[in-house]
């Protein structure tokens, strides 16, 4: 029962929040709307038992991401926001069309999916709960080792050729 | 109770805002944090299921798209910023230099 109030309160958050960033004129406050959507969803990690992943989002998605995208919001500077001046050929509801497709897809694949039996049921308190860094970590470094390494790769990669791209002159 | 159903909904809305944001804006820093969104439902999904099965693998996968967000991120912001020098706007409408 109160996992299903902080299951809803939670989720409205998350939409809520998330329609906000979307929504917003301003390119500051849209930032700052997904900070506390990110906390919310961080929220929701710790409901279900990750709480590993958790602290990974605020840290960094919440803490480094966003920094981020505020640092460049201040360096762009913009007099006049992009929505203003007018696009002839700006139809957003095809957008809207399209986006609707995508979710009656989603639905449907939901729907079925739901028909199917349900998977063994949730245990409270298992190992991965009350073990969740352990668990998390012995799978990265025994089955996952060369994914890891190649996340590790691709993480140098982006951050060598975010220099490139940022500097003015080679 | 809450069964993976209701996450898959919840992660499915999310996403549907994010793909919303991605079509709908002409700001690109609008469209790339529409873009963290998407990611973000996908992360739901994953952790919903790796709760419901009791199977550290979808937390993994999990952190294996946060890396992936955080390298586009970094590099898509550099695009932003380098474009923005040259033009002196971040209206996607605009950005048709590489069109044929």
């Amino acid at each position: 029962m109160n996992q299903a109030i902080a299951f809803y309160v939670l989720s409205a958050f998350i939409l809520g929040f998330a329609v906000l960033v979307v929504s917003t004129r301003n390119t500051v406050h849209a930032v700052l709307y997904l900070v506390l959507n990110f906390l919310a969803v961080a929220a929701l990690y710790v409901l279900l038992t990750a709480q590993f992943l958790a602290v990974i989002q605020v840290l960094v998605y919440a803490g480094g991401i966003v920094v981020l995208y505020l640092f460049v919001v201040m360096l762009v500077n913009l007099k006049r926001p992009p929505e203003d001046h007018s696009a002839p050929q700006r139809h957003s509801w095809i957008g809207f069309g399209l986006s609707g497709l995508v979710l009656l897809e989603l639905a449907v694949i939901i729907g079925y999916g739901s028909i199917a039996p349900p998977g063994p049921a949730n245990a409270q308190n298992t190992d991965l709960a009350m073990y969740n860094v352990e668990k998390i970590g012995m799978l990265l470094y025994t089955d996952y080792l060369i994914p890891f390494e190649v996340a590790s790769m691709l993480l140098l990669v982006a951050m060598v050729g975010a220099i490139i791209l940022a500097k003015r002159e080679l | 109770m809450i069964t993976p159903t209701h996450y898959m909904l919840l992660s499915t809305a999310l996403f549907i805002i994010g793909v919303l944001g991605v079509m709908l804006r002409r700001n690109i820093i609008v469209i790339f944090m529409s873009i963290e969104l998407i990611l973000n439902a996908v992360n739901i999904n994953l952790i919903a299921f790796s709760y419901q099965l009791q199977n550290g693998i979808g937390q993994v996968f999990a952190i294996f798209v946060i890396a992936v967000a955080a390298a586009e991120a970094a590099v898509g912001l550099g695009i932003i910023l380098a474009f923005y020098r040259n033009k002196e706007t971040i209206n996607i409408d605009e950005m048709s230099v590489m069109r044929w």
